[in-house]
């Protein structure tokens, strides 16, 4: 276990020297106005909803499936929240708001597991359904329009602060949350053992659909709030680009983490790990000043590294290197 | 086959050591052109390592290995099949949705052009085919074929190159009688072309039919090697388990036969399933063993299937205590008590990559829900209590099922079971490719499960164990049930009534 997170320990590191190295200041903390301030809690802030949607992803990847459509349903939550809301600015309407918006997520979440464990459709086609329908969802709630708000206690959930800000307070919760439950309960085991050995687990007597059904209900709703996040600090619903990609993101996160696409064993520390080194890589090209159009191209190999050390053959190939140079 | 040739392979005290153990000792092993040489051995003695010593997966610690002259050191298989040493494995490793041809000449395909020249191809197939007597259409494939044909498909692969060694690793674990006459009727013509064949089996029959010579390992050690007329099978038994002839004894001793006069427990009135099992009766008492008795492929697991809910039935009815039971699937099964250790352990059975104490208590976790966890402590206790009733190695509870012997996971697989307290536990295969001391465990507890009132339907293809431990034997044969016979019944009458004009699949001296 201790192994399987040494190299994304290492690589997080190594971003983050890289960081200090061109902004001597990256480390820096400061309290203003009883807020925290700083490189690292800017990194926090902005991972926080790659962070939620990779957590529901692990769970979604152990049961050997994978989920699509999260980025479409982060952005229609932030859209039937924005439109409710409206022009009101009071507290009330803004968590009912936000409640109708994650049931409506949990139930995009039934519906992925419908097609998944119902119909049994592969995961990557059933989600890639809700991944385009989505966006149109979203577009119809807002009628193509950028929906913009001004309703103070709305935007705590994205940029408000107690000491830290809350958005990285939220996902850090749900990170404690899905630990507990999948560590106290039975939960974890059962999906490790469906994401194992689906028929085994199936002639041993579990319940795999309603697992499964649980996971992508799960992903949903941390979809449901990641999206809420991102519309909530711009105090805006975009239908077309909030959470665009994000499940790409959520994907690399799972896998930098040492989760198996192919299912099985999962990791929430690695997909904790992999989320940060994510974000610290985009915070790192803006402050190393990496020029925007080869942004992705820099990503990209950075990426490439974390993975190609995390693999035993090619480490065995870089130890022999080593040796046949000295 | 005679002193005066030369080996073609000759290892010479080989010795190998994985961290914690030493897998072999000091072997020294010896392989004639145009012998069929039987490596014989418990599970664990070390037969798996010496092959892939043999076949280039691993480099021994030290000694040497000689082939046909020279010195070699194989550092990967590829090596070792350039070399002519070819290796066949249990489980058919060929992509099923190539044909049978690409399958054959994969990586060596003829080319034209910078293409593949495919009637080329299908031509060298179908020669090699022809040269082992398989008349299959090159072109066809592979998945479309049965596992048997497969087999001999990964034969074929293995001799189209200039192969003077043959490594047949447990080719006839999931073969029937007749597929398995065909196997050796192959392997017969090939050690007739001078080849050297070397052959892993786990049933002693099979072993003696075809082998010229046999090396026997125990615990990573060397214990002798003999020509297969020069040793009988109780002193071979006694090679290959040392010491314990205990439990040797322990197996003869296990089956105490009674006459269950319990209530009638399970009960199936015509249930059937198109094209797996014609529609069968059966009742089955409390504290009764039925043993399930017929070649492979007559029905034996299809009717299990079906009375745990691992398939539908389409016709007839299953009563538990007189009331019928609809079964949606396992978990009906198993809420009425009724339990299915799978004979296809890895697939169906175990989950690999989780701990000996999540696979224990799998089947209680999921009959619980996952909102209702087992507690550490209950966990700890009903893992203590079967490693130590059932002997599992190594006794530590987080150790990956993927890392245990196959004795072993049958055991785990078995006290997942045990741990329900089934009323109706259903065994299939459940000594299959394990050696003969968890073999003897294995019957022994089964005998004492159904003193204390389990009903045990028992299968296996091993028809002297199923004679030896049951109580009342049912007879298929073709997918139908044919006969139903008493405890006291011989093994020559089940062998009559499974053979019906086939050859027995198995039948004991």
């Amino acid at each position: 276990m201790k192994n399987r997170l040494l190299w994304p320990l290492i690589a997080l590191a190594a971003l983050l020297v890289l960081n200090l190295v061109v902004t001597p200041s990256f480390f820096a903390l400061r309290m203003q106005d009883g807020h925290l301030y700083g490189g690292l809690v800017d990194v926090l802030k902005n991972g926080a909803p790659t962070l939620l949607i990779a957590l529901g992803m692990t769970l979604v990847i152990a049961t050997r499936g994978i989920d699509l459509s999260v980025g479409a349903v982060a952005a229609i939550a932030g859209a039937v929240t924005c439109v409710h809301i409206g022009s009101s600015g009071d507290a009330g309407t803004a968590f009912v708001g936000m409640a109708i918006a994650l049931v409506l997520c949990a139930v995009l979440g039934l519906w992925n597991g419908f097609l998944v464990a119902g119909l049994g459709i592969q995961p990557i086609i059933a989600t890639l359904v809700l991944m385009t329908a989505g966006r149109g969802v979203a577009m119809l709630v807002t009628e193509g329009q950028i929906i913009t708000v001004n309703n103070d206690p709305y935007r705590q959930v994205g940029a408000g602060f107690v000491v830290l800000p809350i958005s990285i307070l939220i996902a850090l919760a749900v990170l404690g949350l899905v630990a507990f439950t999948t560590r106290k309960t039975a939960l974890g085991m059962l999906i490790e053992s469906v994401g194992v050995n689906p028929e085994a687990s199936r002639l041993a007597g579990v319940k795999s659909k309603t697992i499964i059904w649980t996971v992508y209900v799960f992903a949903a709703v941390c979809a449901g709030i990641a999206g809420l996040m991102i519309s909530s600090n711009v105090s805006a619903a975009d239908a077309n680009n909030a959470g665009l990609w994000i499940e790409m993101d959520a994907i690399l996160a799972v896998v930098i983490g040492g989760t198996s696409l192919a299912g099985g064993r999962y990791s929430l520390t690695g997909t904790l790990l992999g989320a940060l080194i994510i974000q610290t890589l985009t915070t790192t090209v803006y402050t190393i000043g990496v020029a925007p159009e080869v942004t992705l191209v820099f990503k990209a190999i950075v990426v490439i590294a974390v993975c190609l050390v995390q693999a035993p053959k090619a480490r065995a190939a870089l130890s022999f290197r080593k040796v046949a140079v000295s | 086959m005679t002193e005066s040739l030369s080996p073609v392979v000759e290892m010479r005290g080989i010795s190998l050591a994985f961290p914690g153990v030493k897998a072999l000792q000091d072997v020294d092993f010896r392989l004639f052109p145009g012998e069929v040489h039987a490596l014989m051995g418990e599970n664990g003695a070390g037969k798996s390592t010496l092959i892939k010593t043999l076949t280039g997966v691993h480099r021994p610690d030290s000694g040497q290995v000689v082939l046909a002259g020279t010195d070699v050191a194989f550092s990967s298989p590829g090596q070792a099949q350039e070399a002519g040493i070819s290796t066949v494995y249990q489980e058919v490793n060929l992509c099923a949705n190539l044909t049978v041809a690409e399958n054959i000449l994969l990586g060596r395909e003829p080319r034209k052009l910078g293409g593949i020249d495919f009637p080329a191809m299908r031509k060298r197939a179908a020669e090699v085919l022809s040269r082992i007597g398989v008349h299959i259409d090159p072109a066809s494939s592979l998945g479309e074929h049965p596992i048997a044909v497969q087999q001999l498909v990964a034969i074929a692969r293995a001799i189209t190159i200039d192969c003077r060694v043959l490594v047949l690793d447990e080719p006839t674990s999931s073969l029937d009688a007749g597929e398995v006459a065909e196997l050796f009727r192959i392997m017969r013509v090939l050690r007739d072309e001078g080849v050297a064949i070397l052959f892993v089996s786990h049933f002693l029959d099979q072993v003696y039919e075809i082998s010229d010579r046999m090396t026997v390992l125990r615990n990573g050690t060397l214990v002798g090697e003999h020509l297969s007329a020069d040793v009988d099978r109780r002193a071979l038994i006694a090679q290959m388990i040392g010491r314990d002839l205990g439990a040797l004894e322990a197996i003869e001793e296990a089956a105490e036969k009674h006459q269950a006069d319990g209530p009638v427990l399970v009960q199936a009135e015509g249930l059937g399933r198109r094209g797996a099992i014609e529609p069968f009766d059966l009742d089955i008492r409390a504290g009764e063993v039925v043993g399930l008795a017929g070649l492979l492929g007559s029905g034996r697991t299809e009717l299990a299937r079906l009375l745990f809910g691992a398939d539908k039935a389409d016709s007839g009815r299953l009563l538990v205590d007189g009331k019928p039971l609809h079964l949606r699937g396992p978990r009906s099964a198993i809420a009425a008590g009724i339990a299915f250790s799978s004979e296809d352990r890895k697939g169906e059975g175990l989950v690999a990559d989780l701990s000996i104490r999540d696979n224990l208590v799998l089947a209680m976790q999921a009959a619980r829900g996952w909102t209702r966890p087992l507690s550490r402590r209950v966990k700890d206790e009903l893992v203590e209590k079967y490693v130590a009733a059932l002997d599992i190695r190594p006794a530590n509870p987080d150790a990956l099922v993927r890392t245990l012997s196959g004795g072993n996971q049958q055991k785990v697989l078995l006290a997942r079971w045990l741990v329900t307290e089934p009323r109706l536990l259903i065994l299939d295969e459940p000594t299959r490719g394990i050696d003969i001391g968890a073999k003897a465990q294995i019957q022994h507890l089964v005998t004492t499960l159904a003193a204390e009132g389990t009903a045990i339907l028992f299968i296996s293809a091993e028809l002297e164990e199923v004679v030896r431990i049951a109580d009342r034997i049912v007879v298929l044969r073709d997918r139908h049930k044919i006969a139903e016979l008493d405890g006291s019944a011989s093994l020559d009458e089940v062998v009559e009534l499974i053979a019906g004009g086939a050859a027995p699949e198995k039948v004991a001296s």
